[in-house]
């Protein structure tokens, strides 16, 4: 790997990392305009192809960046991209969960907690329905949605049953 | 690390692999679901009530929302090392699958065949995730404007479509406005100067 490329690995995800707000998935575009049209590391199909496969496998899906990381200078530019999309935006978060934790206790601190716990609630509502849209759910998994849905609310059985059961319903052509 | 939390003591291998099996649990999506299922459920450390206020900090930082849920329990339990600890939990297997993936696909240009797999699972994930709204709802839901709150950034965010800084200048005022503590509290006002 030459150190031109290291570096514009560097810049590329240092940058990206700072300018996520919101979730991985809001710097998409800025990644794919530049490994693609800019570095040239790859095409745009085969970035496609990389994100469904971040997608799909475990883990947080901005571990595009680590596939993007890898075409564009192997094993070492695959770490190089992950730490630089990581480190940045770490070290804002890291600063700012210190100090909302060393003020719990204070009004403002009891009001954001209490207050936007039902904010975040909707958000998570919100996250899944949108999952279910975006992924384009069959009337069948849709089925499974709710069933699984009553099981895991009424039941504390363990959701990795499910999920195994599920994803053998997926391999046997039932959902 | 010395703020005087009663934080439980964690060892930094424990954190790692907490947050390596959140991460290994969550394939085909709910890393949410799982991370709140782990570190509220099963290892207790955190109330609810914060895992939410944490995960919301999360979302409006920059940075993938799980990766930064995991620095902050990391260094609420540990402090730098615990946070760094946590990550490269959450993420070392994640990525040595990926570059297996990686090398697969640019080797044969395609990857095993999982599409139909993941259709399941994908499934149970989207229940995974209603289901800890229901969760968590039943604890903080207590009242009418909690309700309108929650049903009001559910309609933007799902329904409207509205990016997550313009939600929360239109909710979190009303929020903060609905949830500030009116009179001195007697529990824990008492300790403020």
């Amino acid at each position: 790997m030459s150190l031109g490329t290291a570096l514009q690995i560097c810049l590329l995800f240092g940058t990206a990392s700072l300018l996520s707000v919101g979730g991985g998935n809001s710097v998409v575009p800025e990644i794919q305009l530049r490994a693609v049209g800019t570095y040239h590391w790859l095409s745009a199909v085969q970035f496609g192809d990389l994100f469904a496969i971040a997608q799909a496998a475990p883990g947080p899906s901005m571990l595009l960046v680590t596939l993007v990381g890898y075409k564009a200078a192997g094993v070492v530019g695959a770490l190089l991209a992950t730490i630089a999309m990581i480190l940045p935006a770490g070290v804002v978060v890291h600063l700012v969960a210190r100090f909302w934790q060393s003020s719990s206790g204070a009004h403002w601190h009891v009001a954001m907690e209490r207050g936007l716990a039902p904010v975040a609630i909707g958000l998570v509502a919100a996250s899944g329905a949108v999952i279910a849209r975006t992924t384009e759910h069959s009337p069948a998994q849709f089925a499974l949605t709710a069933a699984a849905t009553l099981v895991l609310c009424a039941t504390k059985l363990n959701p990795l049953f499910l999920v195994v059961a599920a994803g053998v319903a997926g391999w046997l052509g039932l959902v | 690390m010395n703020r005087g939390d009663p934080s439980p003591d964690v060892s930094l291998a424990r954190l790692a692999a907490t947050f390596c099996q959140v991460a290994l649990a969550s394939f085909g999506g709910g890393l949410s679901a799982w991370s709140r299922k782990v570190v509220v459920e099963d290892r207790g450390w955190m109330t609810d009530e914060e895992f939410l206020s944490a995960m919301t900090l999360c979302r409006v930082l920059p940075g993938a929302n799980q990766v930064n849920l995991a620095i902050y329990v990391g260094g609420k339990l540990r402090g730098v090392r615990g946070a760094v600890a946590a990550v490269v939990g959450l993420t070392a297997v994640p990525v040595l699958i990926v570059l297996v993936l990686g090398y697969l696909y640019f080797r044969n240009g395609s990857v095993p065949a999982t599409q139909s797999i993941l259709r399941g699972i994908t499934a149970v994930a989207v229940a995974m995730t209603f289901a800890m709204a229901y969760k968590t709802g039943a604890k903080a839901l207590r009242s009418v404007p909690a309700w309108a709150l929650c049903a009001a950034s559910f309609l933007l965010s799902a329904v409207f479509r509205v990016p997550l800084p313009v939600m929360l200048a239109i909710v979190a005022p009303v929020a903060l406005w609905w949830a500030w503590p009116a009179r001195p509290d007697t529990s824990r006002a008492s300790r403020l100067p």
